[in-house]
């Protein structure tokens, strides 16, 4: 039993080492928490992002003269191993504010952590309208255009389609479940005359395409919404193909232009899907060409849109932090409401009435080109305009 | 109609590629009685390498010459594995193998993002079988024609190398009884390493031959291994005819499921096995267990409570504990909080283990059970912190009372199967039912009150609970209700000879330690601050196993080390190093080499030595032990 000693000491003493460090007192330490050992195929381009724009803001003078570090943490896909790290990178790394995270349940996870403990949280990816609505509180703000957004995108193109029987797959969790509850509220509050004949859940990771593929067709839609995503995306599209679901239908799919689910799909991708995404390709402004020279350079690889979150989430926690003049969370809150800054995107802005950002997406179809999958006909849709009005977002937001 | 037929064939073509990897998983589990949780990782890998291979090489022979390369190749890792790894442990206790194998999976998983990289793969489709059979106006792709009639003929094949081969009749024989094959002067190594590889190349070969359907990526392997097992259960464990009926239940329950509740996917596999468990202990073919030969406690220092100096050491660490806060900062009392929450977790599954010889798989479900009664009591109810930690583990109390009931009905891996798939109900129950447990954006906003709230106070709270839980299990072991519940243990039939109602005793254990998860669950979501369906899942029930099998399944206070040992390694690693798995992983799979016996077992087989050298007196209580080594 003396042993027992020398364990907990040795445990002890671990730890200890793992709080060793500390980064000299004039940088700005910002603290990043994502799934990387979970989802590397989107968080490996988003860490080059990010890393590349460290590299930028640090190259032009860092941060009101101070240099800019960013401590990266794995959540491993849960929301509790996400508040360790959270916990570790306020407590024990004293950093000035918190940014990151994929997954809904783990943004959420962590803005509640961060409100709390009143730290600042700038949330990178997570999708949820809840982060900035439902559960939104005052030291959140968000990055990406949320659920809501998105679909606000695609029904505006789904509404035009003549189509009146839908059918809907989505992958069984909350992420599914929203985005579907809002395309069929919007898409019906403006198409009185659709009807929705079926819907099947799968279980996220784990779909059993065949029968499924084989059970939208029996229901005969006319058209399809589709929010799978990675690897069930890959068997539904193959599946589909194959048993010739996608023929004479329309296809409106979440999320399916972005590199990282669109190249996997190769001489597989099924032509004229509506989609959302991020055609890198064909985006010809000066501050996109700038990021995308800027990217290539570096990392000898084209861009995937994490690289695009990744590089503005630290972008945008860098223009916060130089407004503010200070790492204060209220002043940081202060700076970030209304806040307006360049992104390869074109300018956008952190919104005071509910923390979301303007950023866009590109809507566009889907198309094969030498046999890969590509986006066509993409335009920009600007964030601004695919949020609902002030009465309504007041409504939908608990106050601070 | 004719949409009907073609659902049931679609049914039957899932039901032929989960069939294969099933009945590999089987063959290895009749022969050896290793819990092989590598089994999906050898799928994983199998996909991998033909993918590689396919594209490689071109044309027909090259798609399918590749995929049963990939597949040879695969078989040849296993058997590296097996005589590597799993030939130093068969004598290790019970269950250890399943830690060797999950080191190994941690391992691979990172791997193969190193080797692969993090891109999802989408390989050929198979030449000759890529277009579309019409069916009166539906169409069958191809490919699963080919699957369908692929897995009956797999079926066939071993039936006949069981039934036709001096090996089949060996492997039969083994499965029945392997100390009387072993007796008959068999080689039971090249027996155990050839069913191993045979096993492992079934895996490979169902993953190989999933790559013109799916998408080759680095969590393939957990994506299948728990359906596979629930399969390999349903069907009765070391059935092949078994695995292969139940395979095909499942697929067709899911394929027509789905027409008429669209999200039973998620659920069903666990609902087929826990009504089959309950109606047939042993799955559909299986037969009961042949009673094991070993003579109880032979292999087990005899437990006795601490002696006075020990109690001392414990008290000085306990006070040491308490100390930290003086030292140390708010991040590491919190770690320090979670680690002592995972000592309860862990004590309290170690408890059902070693005392009670009953491996529950599924014990997160108490753990997140307590974490959502704390939760509903805090925000629907508005109750304060301390009625809430409480009345939170009664929650957990009353699954445990429900579930236990009929766990206890069975024994070894079958009590451990039914012991998941509740746990798997519970979660979905969690995940579903977004109006009442928030789904899997979980429940926000459950923290401490302030008295409690401050790192240093919570990390006291959580430390005496954790010490107060660990002696109140050590007193329960050493009362005669602790000698009962060994008695059940070690002799179903002696212990019911002496009058002992084995399932009460059983069930009250299980109530026992479902509860004191509970309370462990209890305190997570004050620490947390928050509840998610995770709370409840597989992987955290699979980190309690692996905490109480590291410390020591054979000793009384294992979970203690395993737990903290286990947790702050972890918390460690994913802070430091961007492929905690593979460290992890690795250190696993040492630790499973070096103490075959667990941590905390194989520091007392040394001490036991050193006391044999010493004086005379002592030696006498460790001789029997030495000779039976």
């Amino acid at each position: 039993m003396r042993a027992r000693n020398y364990i907990v000491g040795a445990a002890f003493a671990l730890l200890a080492a793992g709080m060793g460090h500390s980064a000299l007192a004039e940088d700005i330490k910002i603290g990043e928490i994502n799934s990387y050992s979970l989802l590397p195929a989107f968080t490996e381009p988003y860490r080059k992002g990010w890393q590349l724009a460290v590299e930028e803001i640090n190259a032009s003078g860092g941060i009101n003269g101070k240099k800019l570090v960013v401590v990266s943490k794995d959540d491993g896909g849960k929301p509790a191993d996400a508040q360790t790290a959270a916990n570790e990178l306020v407590s024990s790394e004293g950093v000035a504010m918190l940014t990151g995270t994929f997954l809904s349940n783990i943004g959420l996870a962590v803005s509640d952590f961060a409100n709390q403990k009143k730290v600042f949280f700038l949330a990178a990816e997570p999708l949820t309208d809840a982060v900035t609505w439902a559960k939104g509180n005052k030291y959140t703000f968000r990055l990406r255009p949320s659920n809501y957004m998105q679909a606000a995108m695609l029904v505006e193109a789904a509404s035009k389609l003549p189509a009146k029987r839908w059918a809907t797959i989505a992958p069984n969790y909350e992420y599914g479940q929203s985005a579907v509850s809002v395309f069929k509220k919007l898409m019906s509050e403006k198409r009185p005359d659709i009807q929705w004949v079926d819907e099947q859940w799968p279980p996220q990771g784990k779909i059993d395409a065949g029968p499924v593929v084989q059970a939208v067709a029996q229901a005969n839609p006319e058209a399809i919404l589709n929010v799978t995503f990675g690897p069930d995306l890959v068997k539904l599209v193959r599946e589909g193909n194959t048993r010739g679901l996608f023929k004479g239908r329309e296809v409106v799919s979440f999320l399916t232009g972005e590199p990282e689910y669109l190249d996997p799909l190769k001489d597989e991708t099924p032509e004229g899907w509506i989609v959302t995404g991020y055609p890198w390709y064909s985006i010809k402004t000066p501050e996109h060409d700038a990021f995308l020279k800027a990217y290539q350079a570096k990392y000898n690889d084209y861009p995937r849109l994490g690289s695009i979150v990744g590089y503005q989430t630290i972008k945008a926690a860098a223009a916060i932090l130089a407004k503010a003049g200070s790492t204060d969370t209220d002043k940081m809150i202060a700076a970030a409401e209304g806040i307006s800054m360049p992104s390869p995107f074109g300018e956008i802005t952190f919104r005071k009435i509910d923390h979301q950002s303007t950023l866009g997406a590109f809507v566009g179809k889907t198309a094969q080109k030498d046999g890969k999958g590509v986006m066509v006909d993409a335009a920009y849709k600007k964030g601004a305009d695919y949020l609902p009005g002030d009465a309504e977002v007041e409504k939908l937001r608990p106050k601070d | 109609m004719a949409f009907y037929v073609v659902q049931f064939l679609t049914g039957l073509a899932s039901a032929a590629s989960l069939f294969l990897v099933a009945s590999g998983l089987s063959i290895i589990f009749g022969v050896t009685r290793i819990v092989n949780f590598a089994h999906g990782a050898f799928y994983m890998i199998g996909a991998y390498i033909a993918f590689t291979l396919t594209e490689r090489f071109s044309g027909a022979f090259g798609f399918w010459g590749g995929v049963v390369a990939a597949a040879l190749a695969v078989a040849l890792i296993g058997v590296l594995v097996e005589m590597v790894l799993l030939r130093r442990i068969y004598h290790a206790p019970e269950l250890f193998q399943l830690l060797g194998t999950f080191g190994l999976t941690l391992m691979v998983e990172d791997l193969v993002v190193l080797i692969w990289g993090p891109d999802d793969l989408v390989g050929r489709r198979a030449p000759g079988f890529k277009g579309a059979v019409d069916f009166f106006g539906q169409n069958i792709p191809s490919y699963d024609l080919f699957l369908i009639v692929l897995g009956p003929v797999v079926l066939g094949i071993l039936w006949l190398l069981f039934q036709r081969t001096r090996w089949g009749v060996l492997v039969r024989a083994a499965t029945q009884d392997r100390d009387m094959v072993a007796a008959l002067g068999v080689n039971q190594k090249w027996l155990f390493t050839s069913v191993f590889a045979v096993g492992v190349f079934l895996a490979a070969l169902g993953g190989a031959l999933q790559i013109p359907r799916d998408a080759v990526h680095h969590a393939m392997d957990l994506r299948i291994i728990v359906e596979v097992f629930v399969v390999v259960v349903i069907g009765g464990l070391g059935s092949i005819v078994g695995a292969f009926v139940a395979a095909v239940l499942v697929s067709e329950l899911n394929a027509f499921g789905i027409l008429i509740f669209p999200k039973i996917s998620i659920i069903l596999v666990f609902l087929v096995m826990a009504v089959v468990l309950i109606v047939r202990p042993w799955g559909l073919f299986g037969k009961p267990e042949a009673a094991a030969r070993k003579t109880p406690g032979l292999t087990v220092n005899p437990w006795r409570p601490l002696t006075s100096n020990e109690r001392l050491a414990s008290l000085a660490a306990l006070v040491v504990a308490a100390l930290l806060p003086l030292f140390a900062g708010n991040y590491a009392l919190t770690v320090g909080s979670e680690i002592a929450i995972f000592v309860i977790f862990a004590v309290s599954l170690h408890f059902l283990m070693s005392v009670g010889g009953l491996a529950s798989f599924g014990h997160a479900a108490y753990f997140g059970l307590g974490a959502y009664g704390v939760a509903f009591l805090a925000k629907l109810a508005g109750l304060p912190m301390i009625v809430c930690l409480l009345l939170g583990p009664l929650l957990g109390c009353m699954g445990a009372a429900v579930f236990g009931f009929f766990a206890v009905q069975l024994s070894g891996v079958y009590f451990a199967m039914l012991t998941l798939a509740f746990a798997q109900i519970v979660w979905s129950i969690a995940f579903q039912w977004v109006s009442v447990t928030g789904g899997d954006n979980g429940i926000l906003g459950v923290w401490p009150a302030s008295w409690a709230a401050s790192p240093s106070h919570f990390y006291w709270l959580a430390l005496g609970v954790a010490a107060l839980v660990t002696i109140a299990l050590r007193i329960a072991v050493f009362s005669p209700f602790g000698y009962a519940l060994r008695a059940t243990r070690d002799s179903v039939l002696r212990s019911e000879a002496v009058g002992i109602d084995a399932k009460r005793i059983q069930w009250t254990a299980f109530v026992i330690a479902g509860t004191t998860a509970g309370i462990g669950g209890a305190l997570f979501a004050y620490l947390k601050g928050s509840v998610f369906p995770d709370n409840l899942g597989i992987s955290l029930s699979v980190d309690a196993l692996v905490m109480v099998l590291l410390g020591g399944v054979e000793t009384v206070s294992g979970g203690v080390i395993g737990a903290i040992v286990y947790k702050a390694l972890n918390i460690w690693l994913v802070s430091q190093t961007d492929l905690s798995k593979l460290v992890l992983g690795g250190f696993i799979v040492l630790i499973v080499v070096v103490f075959p016996k667990g941590i905390v077992g194989m520091l007392e087989v040394l001490a036991q030595r050193r006391r044999k050298s010493s004086p005379p007196g002592s030696s006498l209580l460790a001789k029997p032990i030495e000779s039976a080594e």
